[in-house]
Parts: C-alpha cells; structure tokens; sequence
C-alpha cells in the first residue's frame, strides 16, 4: 500500500472509479427500487455513468498526476506536422459510438416512460407491490383488467 | 474482381427493409389496408434474396460488404456465412408466416387505431432481426440489438392491460442485457482497438490472459442471456409471452429469441474461440450444467401452468436450454454445434406452431385454461391437429423434426463421454410428454358434460380465417419434413459449412 501504488490504482485510474460508482449506484437503483420510474431513473443513471466511461475511455493524455491537463490529447484532425510536435490524439470513436449510445438510451426512456404512463392510466399507481395487489384482486373477482387475459 | 450483385442483397434487405418501414407509417396514413401486403411482399423478395445468399455462401464463400466502401478495420463491415445465411432463411421464413398469420389475428386484438404503428414497429423489428443476423461489426450489431428490442417493448405493450407490467420489466432487464453487451464490447475494444468480428478474432489471442477480456466476455455473455432468457434469467419472459399479442409471442418465442442466441454463438466460435473458452476461463462444463438446469427447471415449471401460453413459455425456456447444452458440449463433440443449430430451426416451426395455435385457441373459443380445452378437437380440428403434431415434434418422437434434436444432443453427450446429460435428455423427454400429454388429453379424450352446451353456445363464434389456420398447417407439416430431412444426408453439406466457418471463424 505504498503511494505509488494508491495513484497507479486510484488517481491516475479516478474516472473508472467514478463511473463504476456511479453504474453501481444506477444499477442498484433499478434492481432495489419499486417505483417503476424510480427504476427507470437508476436505469437513465447506469447507463450515463456508462456512457462517461467510454468517453473518458478515449481521452489518452488523461495522467493527471504528470501532466496536470497541460497535456491532454488533441482533436483527431490528420495534419503532417501533428506527430512532429509531440502531439497525442484522443481517439474519438468512443466518443461517436456513445452519442450513438445516447439515442439508444433516450428512446429506451421514451417508451419506457410511455410505458410508465399507461400503467399509471390503468392501475392509478406505480408502485409495483400496489399493481400486483391490483392484478390478483382483478383475477379474484374474475374481471378483466381492459382486454386482459386471465392468469394460469 | 468483379462485384457480384450477390454482395449487395445484405445492405438491400436491411436497406430496404428499414426504408419500408417508414414508408410505411406514410402509407398508412392514407391507406392503412396496403400496409399488410406492402410488408409481406418485400419479406417475400427479402426470401428470395436470402436464398440466393445461402446458394452463393454454400457454393462460393462467405459475402462481404464494405459500407461506404471503407475497409474493414476501419469501416463497418458485413460478413455472411453458411451460418448467418441458414439463420436468416429461417427468420425470413417464419416472419412471412408470421405476418399472414397476424391477418387475422390483429382484427381482433389490437385496436383499430394502433394498426398502422402495430405494422411500423412489427416491420422494424423484423428490420432489426435481418439486421443483427447480417451485420460483422460489434457495435453495430449493437444498435440492430436495440433496434429489435426497442420495438419489440412497444408490441408487447400495444396489448394493453396485463402486458404492461411484464413490458416494462422487459424494458428494464433488456436494457441492462444491452448495456452488459455494449459494456463488454467496449471493454475488448479498449483492449484490442477493433469492432470487427474477424479483426477482433486475429488480435485477441495476444491478449487472452488480460482480465479485462476475461471480464468483457463474461458481461457480453451474461448481457446476450438475459435477452435470450437462459435458465437463471429468464424471469422477464413468461409475463410477457404470456399477456403479449398472439402474434408478437409467436415471432418473439420462434424468431426473436434464436436471433439473440445468435449473437452468443457468434461470440463463442468468432470471436472468441473454444480454446479461450476450455483453456482461460474454463466454462464450457459450466454452460452443460446451467443449461441442463434450465431444460429440467424450464419442463417443471411448464407442468405447473395452467394458462396454455404460460406453459409454452415455459417451456421455450427449457427449449433454449437444449440449444445451450449443443453449444456447451461442442468443444468436446462437433455434434454439439450439429444439434445447436438444428435445433435452431427446430425450435423456430416447433414453437411458432404452437403459440399460433394458442393463440388461435383463445381468438376463436375465448380458452386459455388448460381445463377447459375438453372437445377442443372437435370444435377446432386443424388447431388441434397443428398443435399436436408440434408438441409431438416438441417431446421429440420420430420422425419429427424435434426428434432430430435430441438424437444429434445424444449422439454428443455420448461423443463426449458426458453421459449424466444422456440421462438429462431422456428425463426432459418424459417432462415434455407429461405437459404437452396433459394438453392433448383434454381436446382428444376428456369428456366433459358441459362439452355440447359449451359448443352450442361458442356457436356464434366465427371460425378461422385461413390466413391464421394456413401458417399453423404450414409448419407442422414442417415438423414432420425438417425432421425426415435431418436424418437424410441433405443438410449435410450446410452443415460442413457451418462447422467449418464457426470453427475457422468469419474472416478465413
């Protein structure tokens, strides 16, 4: 547990550490919480964290600890004179793949949340012990949810 | 070298398809009758196209497609071999009979107004799946994941009612499933530069004994079995095949699933090796034990349903432990790999016949409680034959197409010398038996007292259309002719084929 190895392992790596943070905080969020938006706010939160990750994933003059950000990579333009002058490039595809990512993640939202409504039109609640009690005393009474199917 | 027009039909069914579908939603704007007929029309030209694809891939070699015309490392790259091409016939083929099925099904239960959307998204999902089966890319394979899933959330809540809460649950676990994946992939690229399938597979042995590898397979892995429910979970899915449309369960349980398992065989055998697998991290037995769980945990809890649609969900789970136990005894037994990919297909007709049928049963009698079914045979004989043709192709009877399945299973354990899964196999014949017998018994044998008055009542009630009785016809007759055809030496050269592209990988 020398310095050395506390920097090598934590500082120099601090934005893997942050994000896995912040990824455990989403994910437990979607598994513990009840409230369906809830869930779909741990699951907006997972997956940004998951996104910065990646992002920072391509940034390779990241050392802080030596460089202080006086040296962090450049934009990825190809120029001749860039390999002269010492210059690093950060790599973007990360950086494209996740605003693809982005998308994926706001329509996800989208029809989760449209989901999300619906229940709340039908059930008036969405806490989901409360919709389960629903459904069982829907079944008891033998009537139907609109259109649904009965339950083996 | 000349190009072929050959190599340009993977970006035209996908092209195209995806084009169709927002035309579509125009269309239906005005006219929302041409919608059916516009979509089945292209999947039929998409058929014939995949043939050409299988009969180029089978006779010359694998296609490739550069999009933009930049250079695979570089570019996003799709590569076809005997295997996606295989996949892809069965895909188109079932979406096709899926679609006219829908026909009728749709009439009665998605509402007038959600027709047009109902369409959109069932074309985009179809989209979605020739997409994932065609492209060579990791990311992008991605964005066609989601794409497939994204829509498939939306069908399943057109339902309403029940199918909410199980939709949105879909929502949550396949989201985190994707984020798993996309989360491995981007881990391996870290380490290797590279999205490319056959890329990947050159520069990754270097690096097999990182961690990070070791850990991206295990999260693309885990991510890639909650979207195809392998055994621990699979909780999402039998609430949402059960609540979801007819339609929607037939294409999910038959199609969309063998497209997502798909993507675990691409990672076990393209990008990834069997060596990786035995030698770095030591799963394969662990894969036979999880999946010989999931076939014995999947039949028991099937026998335990009464909603018929909830114990074919069932038992799709147990039907996926069979494709999973292939892949797992494959190192040891190419006959592993043989029994996986049949069972592909088989599983494909043998469950799109079935949940056709239940859905079928519930349109037309208002039954999905095993109970009631007595004199169901008489009161819907080619359902009833359909369904028990399927489930006899289910048990595994010769000379269904099921039957093949097993056969191929037991020939690799033996192969392997892993005989407790032999006993596994014969035991899951006897469960199937036990809750599909249960099934067959109440429409051909119970007598029931209230049969007559029931009938008489249930009279009004329109008969099917062919356009849902058809598709069901179709592929139980399939069952029988896969099965004779499997025990032939016809698929043999495809399968030579398929071995030898799973095993020397996409690119060589």
């Amino acid at each position: 547990m020398t310095l050395e190895w506390i920097v090598q392992h934590f500082i120099e790596k601090y934005n893997f550490w942050i994000a896995m943070l912040i990824i455990i905080i989403g994910l437990s969020a979607t598994i513990v919480k009840e409230n369906f938006l809830k869930k779909l706010i741990g699951l907006s939160i997972f997956q940004s964290a998951f996104f910065m990750w990646v992002v920072s994933l391509g940034d390779v003059g990241r050392n802080i600890l030596t460089t202080w950000g006086l040296k962090t990579g450049t934009i990825p333009i190809i120029w001749d004179q860039a390999e002269a002058k010492g210059y690093i490039y950060v790599n973007p595809l990360p950086h494209v793949l996740m605003l693809t990512g982005i998308v994926v993640s706001a329509a996800t939202t989208a029809v989760a949340l449209a989901i999300v409504i619906r229940i709340y039109q039908l059930y008036g609640t969405i806490e989901e012990p409360e919709i389960i009690a629903k459904e069982k005393e829907f079944e008891k009474e033998g009537g139907e949810v609109r259109n649904a199917h009965s339950s083996g | 070298m000349p190009i072929l027009l050959v190599e340009q039909f993977p970006v035209l069914i996908v092209g195209l398809s995806m084009f169709l579908a927002y035309t579509m939603l125009l269309v239906g704007y005005f006219n929302r009758k041409l919608l059916l007929p516009m979509s089945l029309t292209w999947n039929s030209i998409c058929l014939v196209l995949s043939l050409f694809m299988l009969n180029h891939v089978l006779t010359v070699g694998p296609i490739r497609y550069w999009q933009g015309g930049w250079r695979p490392p570089w570019g996003i790259e799709y590569v076809d071999d005997a295997m996606n091409c295989y996949l892809l016939v069965i895909v188109i083929s079932i979406v096709i009979l899926g679609l006219i099925y829908s026909k009728g099904n749709v009439e009665h239960e998605i509402e007038e107004k959600k027709r047009v959307t109902f369409y959109v998204l069932l074309q985009l999902m179809i989209c979605g799946l020739y997409g994932i089966t065609i492209t060579g890319d990791l990311f992008n394979m991605f964005i066609w994941l989601e794409i497939a899933s994204l829509t498939a959330y939306a069908l399943i809540a057109v339902a309403g009612g029940r199918a909410l809460r199980p939709a949105f649950n879909y929502v949550i676990m396949g989201s985190i499933g994707a984020c798993f994946y996309i989360f491995g992939v981007c881990w391996i690229y870290s380490v290797t530069g590279t999205l490319n399938f056959g890329d990947m597979r050159l520069l990754l042995p270097l690096v097999y004994d990182n961690k990070a590898v070791q850990m991206a397979f295990a999260m693309i892995v885990v991510g890639v079995m909650i979207k195809a429910y392998i055994f621990p979970l699979h909780l999402w899915q039998p609430d949402v095949y059960t609540y979801a449309p007819s339609t929607i369960s037939t294409l999910m349980a038959s199609v969309h699933v063998k497209v997502m398992f798909y993507i675990l065989i691409r990672m076990f055998y393209s990008v990834f090796t069997l060596n990786f697998i035995r030698h770095f991290i030591g799963l394969d037995m662990l894969i036979c034990w999880v999946a010989a769980i999931a076939i014995l945990a999947g039949s028991l809890w099937a026998i335990r349903q009464r909603n018929l649609k909830r114990m074919l969900a069932y038992s799709s789970i147990s039907q996926m432990g069979y494709i999973l136990l292939g892949v797992g005894l494959s190192p040891l037994s190419p006959w592993g790999l043989v029994a996986a990919v049949a069972h592909i297909l088989n599983h494909a007709i043998g469950k799109g016949c079935l949940f056709m049928t239940a859905g079928a049963i519930s349109q037309q009698e208002g039954l999905r409680d095993i109970r009631d079914f007595a004199g169901l045979g008489k009161k819907m004989p080619y359902a009833s034959a359909a369904f028990t043709i399927a489930a006899i192709s289910m048990i595994g009877i010769p000379p269904t197409a099921g039957f093949a399945t097993k056969l191929f299973l037991i020939i690799a354990s033996f192969d392997a010398g892993q005989y407790p899964f032999v006993a596994i196999l014969l035991l899951s014949g006897l469960l199937n038996l036990v809750y599909f017998w249960r099934v067959i018994d109440q429409m051909y044998f119970a007598k029931h007292e209230d049969t007559e008055d029931v009938g008489a009542v249930k009279e009004t009630a329109k008969s099917l259309p062919l356009s849902m009785t058809a598709p069901m016809l179709i592929l139980a007759s399939l069952c029988i002719i896969v099965g004779i055809i499997w025990l032939t030496n016809i698929p043999l050269p495809l399968i030579n084929h398929i071995l030898s592209n799973l095993r020397l990988g996409v690119t060589i």
